[in-house]
This record gives structure tokens, sequence and C-alpha cells, in this order.
């Protein structure tokens, strides 16, 4: 019963979608202000709606109901509660319900928050959530439906890909699309200026905090899809470049894109219509990334049962969303009212460069992406672009950035001259240069290492020191410390998320070039060496699990006669869905991991196949993207970012 | 003119959209990756001699008159060490000229890898850094490619070859190109 009540909430909230659409949008229209004020409740009672149409779907998953066709395919009454739950967004039309759940709670959110903003603005910004979650509804109501029953309910689920059972992986989807569907908010904001014709600093300052909320999110997505990567699939890697890692790290780049485009859209009024686009450029990347998933249009590990029936319907939502917001962009920015131009070399140019650059880098991944796609559909042939296209476009195009990203927060507005500038560049030029040739004389290293390591440095020195100026070291204590109190928050955030790139170049420099790896048969009581560590082969066990068992090698770790700890590879097997799977054992420190897979038997005695990498640093590409996120989550704490501070800034004014 | 350079994305768009459609109204299966140069001669690739194996050098590939098979292979690849024992039973068993090339490995490791499994390649050729293998079109580790005995490639196999490919797919092409099999 409970399934039919999510099935009928979902129905209603399909009307209640088109309601917030219609009716404000007349509203808006006909100048009413009554009907305008419909869009905020039609925002709550659809979220309420989906919400607790989602939640029956949890119950069925919870309580295994195998009467429901999604739950038979997707679960199994053995596998733990976590993973029963987190088995509702491991298919196609679960996740579908958990988007359109996520729309509605920011649709929810703007509504709340957006009490003070003009009235128009907020019901022309509603009515197009409304719009957008109107469209998913209907393809998931009518095309991939998740409360549909069976006639013969089931003894059992039919369980689900083994390799998804881990933690990282069960939360990684909603930290994804509240990424990508939070882009859906500068998307409508970006529609309903468009429409209103006008962008001013108000429009900006709301949606500033809204994209850094949408940024902080899909990084953290991302980082968390990658870790599961990297624990899980046993290849000692943590990103390769497939077609949706490629999906989900085009809206970051838009997004890291349109961040710093609408600094200069706040600070200096103009750049207005490029941050417009750069806002309906990011969600469609979103949506992009839905269809390749979904539509079976390439070819991933990732991607979703296909079909084509399901690929048609969200091609047309993305022709009909990308390509109208964009030929709106194309009619009405013309038209809005740009501020002044700007000097080559000022803060507005070196934000510029970065906008281009990382334009330019969505930009390669999209054609390297789609190629294959291109190329198909003319000349009727397979091709396939892997990561060495990728690494060879991607990371020269982010070597200027790194180099301008040290200096650029110390630019002034408006006009700046180099020559104020030599002196600090070559400072940290000279220091950073210092500690990359210390470091190279000690490990050695090719010149790619000594570039990334260089890269690095040269952005946390540039940093460093733009804060140490700002605090004004040297100075008395008490003037440092109120100036340590009165900076603002979002230039912490800022120092903090450009510092948490330089650790992650590093980590990534680092982990690559010095990586060290072996394989290679062991027995028990064998020794194996890597780098400085001795790796003991001691015993071998079975174990059982929830839903698996497993075979279990145990190997002491030690590094000069000291044991530090003692490593678990395990192979396991699931026999509901009989699946083998790897589970790598990693040992983790600041300074480096090891990680080691275990093989098969060999010889059907004592010796077995083992894999072992030694990645130094390769933990501060976790802890580069961790300062990125907190310094994402430090700016938007700051007060003119918050939500609520226009009113009181006009509150103030009268 | 300015007006009209505000339609550009738009029609970037469009054309993207035209390429979707195109895919999907044809209702091709991405997962099918035949090779750009099926039916194609075997593109130049130059390779780094494997040491203490037989060299796999641009005259072999380029030899023609045996049917043979190319493997793309390496010791860090699980896949790989999956199809090995079906590899061995093509080369000893059926008596097929297998060539390998070994892709993003290091010689020692690699090497280890046939000591320990046995080596099914009549000759092996590096390629250290990966780029050959993209002269080829190659999406990852294993893949095999069947060339007949003009020099042509007839086939491309994504993935392992494992026991119900060797008996559905591989040995009946080969069959089919006129090579005898037991």
């Amino acid at each position: 019963m409970i399934v039919e009540f999510g099935h009928f909430f979902l129905a209603l909230a399909l009307s209640i979608f088109l309601i917030q659409f219609i009716i404000p949008s007349l509203g808006v229209k006909f100048n009413s202000v009554n009907m305008m004020r419909i869009a905020p409740f039609s925002a709550y009672f659809g979220f309420i709606l989906v919400f607790l149409s989602f939640l029956s779907l949890v119950w069925a998953y919870v309580t295994s109901d195998f009467s429901v066709s999604l739950v038979i395919n997707n679960s199994h009454s053995l596998k733990p509660l976590i993973y029963k739950i987190s088995g509702v967004w491991g298919n196609h039309e679960g996740s579908l319900l958990l988007w359109i759940l996520i729309l509605a709670f920011y649709s929810a959110a703007i509504a709340y928050l957006g009490k003070r903003l003009p009235l128009k603005l907020t019901a022309l910004v509603l009515a197009s959530q409304g719009l957008i979650s109107l469209a998913f509804t209907s393809f998931l109501l009518f095309t991939s439906n998740p409360f549909i029953r069976v006639f013969y309910p089931s003894e059992e689920g039919n369980g689900f890909n083994p390799i998804l059972q881990d933690f990282g992986l069960a939360i990684h989807p909603p930290f994804l699309y509240l990424g990508y569907v939070g882009l859906s908010v500068s998307f409508s904001f970006a529609v309903a200026a468009l429409f209103l014709g006008k962008v001013d600093t108000i429009w900006v300052k709301w949606v500033r905090p809204w994209t850094l909320i949408a940024w902080i999110f899909l990084t953290l997505g991302i980082a968390l899809g990658s870790w599961w990567a990297y624990r899980e699939l046993g290849w000692g890697g943590w990103w390769f470049w497939d077609p949706v890692e490629n999906a989900s790290f085009m809206p970051w780049l838009a997004a890291t894109a349109l961040l710093h485009s609408s600094i200069v859209a706040e600070k200096r009024d103009t750049l207005k219509a490029w941050t417009i686009l750069l806002a309906i450029v990011a969600f469609s990347f979103s949506l992009l990334g839905t269809f390749i998933v979904r539509s079976g249009v390439l070819v991933s590990v990732h991607a979703f049962a296909s079909d084509p029936s399901r690929g048609i319907y969200i091609l047309l939502l993305l022709c009909f969303f990308t390509g109208g917001a964009l030929f709106l962009f194309a009619k009405k920015s013309p038209y809005l009212r740009s501020g002044s131009l700007f000097q080559p070399i000022s803060r507005e140019g070196a934000l510029i460069i970065n906008n281009i650059i990382f334009s330019s880098a969505a930009a390669t991944v999209l054609i390297g992406t789609l190629y294959p796609l291109f190329v198909d559909a003319i000349s009727n042939t397979k091709v396939s672009v892997g990561p060495p296209y990728f690494e060879a476009v991607f990371i020269p195009l982010m070597i200027p950035a790194l180099l301008i990203c040290a200096f650029s927060p110390m630019i002034s507005w408006k006009r700046s001259v180099l020559s104020n500038l030599y002196e600090r560049i070559i400072a940290i030029f000279i220091i950073s240069i210092l500690i990359t040739s210390f470091i190279i004389f000690i490990y050695g290293g090719s010149y790619s290492a000594f570039l990334g390591i260089f890269l690095g440095f040269w952005v946390i020195c540039g940093t460093l020191y733009e804060l140490i100026i700002k605090i004004g070291v040297g100075k008395k204590l008490d003037i440092m410390y109120s100036r340590i109190l009165s900076l603002p928050r979002s230039s912490y955030g800022m120092s903090l998320a450009h510092i948490g790139v330089a650790i992650f170049v590093i980590g990534v420099t680092v982990s690559s070039a010095w990586k060290v790896e072996i394989e290679r048969s062991i027995s028990i009581g064998e020794d194996l060496f890597i780098n400085d560590y001795k790796i003991s082969f001691d015993s071998y066990s079975e174990v059982k699990g929830p839903n698996w068992i497993a075979e279990r090698g145990s190997f002491t770790v030690s590094k000069n006669e000291k044991i530090i700890t003692v490593l678990l590879p395990e192979r396991r097997f699931y026999p509901a869905s009989e699946v083998t799977t790897t589970e790598p054992a990693i040992m983790t420190n600041i300074f480096a991991d090891l990680y080691i897979v275990l093989g098969e038997n060999i010889d059907g005695g004592n010796s077995y196949g083992l894999r072992a990498y030694y990645s130094p640093l390769l933990n501060w590409i976790w802890i580069g993207i961790g300062f990125m996120v907190f310094g994402g989550i430090t700016s938007l704490s700051d007060r003119k970012h918050r939500l609520g501070y226009l009113k009181n800034k006009k509150a103030n004014l009268i | 003119m300015k007006k009209v350079s505000y339609y550009i994305p738009l029609l970037l768009f469009l054309v993207l959209a035209i390429f979707f459609s195109i895919q999907l109204l044809t209702q091709k299966d991405p997962s099918e990756l035949p090779s750009v140069f099926i039916e194609k001669k075997l593109p130049n690739i130059t390779l780094d001699p494997f040491e203490g194996y037989e060299f796999l050098s641009q005259d072999m590939l380029n030899n023609t008159g045996n049917l043979y098979l190319i493997n793309i292979w390496a010791s860090w690849c699980a896949p790989c060490m999956a199809e090995h024992q079906y590899l061995m039973e093509l080369s000893k068993s059926y008596n097929i000229t297998i060539y390998g090339i070994n892709y993003k490995n290091k010689l020692l490791d690699a090497k280890a890898f046939l000591e320990n499994y046995g080596n099914p390649f009549t000759a092996i050729g590096r390629d250290v850094s990966g780029r050959e293998s993209i002269n080829l079109g190659v999406y990852g580790v294993p893949e095999t490619f069947i060339v007949d005995k003009y020099g042509f490639i007839k086939y491309r196999h994504v993935g392992p070859i494992l026991e119900y490919d060797i008996n559905n797919t591989i040995l009946p092409i080969i069959k089919k190109l006129g090579v005898e099999v037991n």
C-alpha cells in the first residue's frame, strides 16, 4: 500500500509542478502579485510530495518488498541495511527520483530564502525550476516508473553489483546530484534574468552563493566517486577519463569558471552576458551528463542499462532547456547593459584569463568525450579516446591557470601596473624554485615532476604571500590581530581553496612520478620489499561476511625492522550475483600510500598473485580536495554571501 | 554583426544535438567496437625490443603470408591474466602465431609475468608510452586483432579472450580465412 501512496504522490507532484510553472509565469505576464505568490507555496508542496514518494521507495527497499519490480532487480534480502537504502539510487529509476527530490529541495530552498528577493524574480526562477521538475517527473513516470509491481512476487531479489557495495559509493550519488542539480538554480536565475532583461548586482549576489553550494557538493561528489574507484577497483588509480567521469568533470569546470566570472560581474558590473552564458552552460553540462549516462550513446563502465526511448526523451529535454536558454540568450543578452571595459593588467583581466582557460578545458574534455560519437555518426566507424589524449591536452592548459592563480589575487581591480608586482612575483618565484630544487635534488625526478612540484609550491607561496601582506605581518600585534579578524571570510576561503589546488597538484605529480609498482607471486612466509617497506605474507584464511565469503591474506608491513601495521586484502565472492571482487588493503599516511591487492592462488598450494603499489603523497590528492571544499564552505559563511543579507542591508539604507 | 555572435553558442549546441539524434535514431550499439582499421592494412607501428625474447619488428608485422594474432597485454591488467591460459592454448594446441605488444609495462614485471604463466608469443615488442597502440585504436588492455595472410586486419576483440570467445569467434574467423585448425 505504501508503494501505491508513493506512486500517487509522485503523480500529484507532477500536477503541482505544472502549477508552479504556469501560474507564476502568467502572474509575471499580467503583473498579478497573487499569481506570483503561488510560486513559493507550490515549491514547498512539490518538495513535500516528492519527499514522501521517495520515502515510500526507500521503505520498499528496506522491507525487501519483492513485489516491486525495481526492488527485485536491484536488492537482496541479505544486503546490509545501508546498502539496501543506497540501492534505491543505485539504478536508473531510483537515481532519477533522487534527482527530482533534490531539484524540488532546491526549489523549496529558493522559495524559503528568497523571500527578500524582488517577487518577479522569485516567481520566474521558481517557474523555471517548476518546468525542469515537470519535465523530469514526467520522464520518470512515463518511461521509467520506479513503483511498478509485478504479478508474481519474487522470493528473493537479484542483488546488485557487489562492487557498488561500498560506503563511499553509497553516499557518492546524493552528493554528486546535489552538485549537478544545484547548478539548476544558477540556470533558472539566468533564464529569469534574461526574461526580465536585467542583470544587476543583487542578481549576482544571489547567484554566487548558490553556485558555490553546487560547486562544493560537486567537488565532494566527484571526489567520493574517485576515492571509491581508488579503494575498490584495485588498479591503484583514481581517475580514468571515463566518459562518465568526464560528464561530472565538465560541469565542475564550468561551475569553477562561473564562480570566478561572477566575481567580476559583482565587483565591476561587467562580463554579464558571459556569466549568464556560463550559468546556462554549467547546467547544460549536468543535463548532458545525465543524457550520456542514461542513453547509452557512449560506452562507459558506469552507464546504466540503456534504452533508446529514454535516450530520446532526455535528448528532447536537453534540446528544450539548453536550446531554449541559449536562444533566449542570443535574443536578449545583446541588450544587457554592460559596464566598463577593462585593462589587461587588472584583477578582472586575470579572472578573464582564468575563465578562458577553464572554458577551453571544459571544451577539450567535451571534444574528447564526444569525439567517438562524431566519428561514428559521420563515417560509421568506432574510435575511442583514452587518457593519453586528455593528459596531452588538459595538463598544458592547467599550467598557465596555476601560474596566474599564484599572483592574481594580488593584482588590484580596474588598473594595475606590472612593476608593482615584479618584486612579489620574483620573491615567490625564488622561494618556490628553491623548495622544488631541494626536493628534486634529494629524490631525483623528471622535468615534468619538477614542473608539477614547482607549480604547487608557486601557488602555495603566492597565496601565503598575499595573506601575509593583507594581514600585515611585521606590524604591531594588535594591528595584525584586528586585520586577521576584519579580513572577509571569502578572502580566507579563496586562499584555502587555492592552497587546496596546490596540494592536489603536488599529490598528483608526486604520486605518479614516484609510484612503485610490483606484481609477483608470493608464498606464505615470503617477504616482498617495496621502497623502504617490507611486506611479509603471514597467513591466509577464509572469512564470512553478511552476504559474501572471502579469502583473506594477512600481510605484516614493517619498516626498519619495526612492525607498522597488518594489511588484510581480500577476494570476496558474492553468491547472490556469483561475482568475485578484490578488496585492496591500503595503508595510508601523510607521506605515502601502500596499496596491496591479493590475486588468485597460483599453484594450488601456498602461492598467490600479489600486486603492490607504493604511491607517495597520494593522500595529498584527497587532502587538497578537502581544502578546496573547506575553502568553499568558509567563503559561503561570509556575511555578504549569506542568503538573508540583502534584507539587512536594505533595512540599513532606510 | 555583434548581435549575430550571440547566436554562436546556440548554433554549436544544435550541431551537437544533431549528432546525438543521429546516434540515437540509428540505434547503434556503442559497446560493439569494431576497429576503424577493419579490412585495412595494419598501420605502421614501431615497438621497442623486449629483452630476452624474439623482437616483434616492423618486418614481421608487414611480412605477409601467414595469418597471425596481435595481442596487446600488460602484467598489471587482471583480465590479461584471465585470458593468458587461453592464449597459451591458442598458441600451443592450435599452433597459431600470436604476436604480443606489451603495453605500458615495466620490463621486469612483464618478464616475471611470462616466466610465471608461460609465453604464448612468437615475438614481442614493447610499447612503453602506449602511443603506438593508439595508432591501432586500442581502447584498453587486453585487445586482440586477427590479421590475415595479406596483412589486412580482419577482426578486433576487446577484452579478454576466454573459452567461449575461442570457440565462437576466434577459431571460426580463423577457419573462415582459410587456415586449417584442429
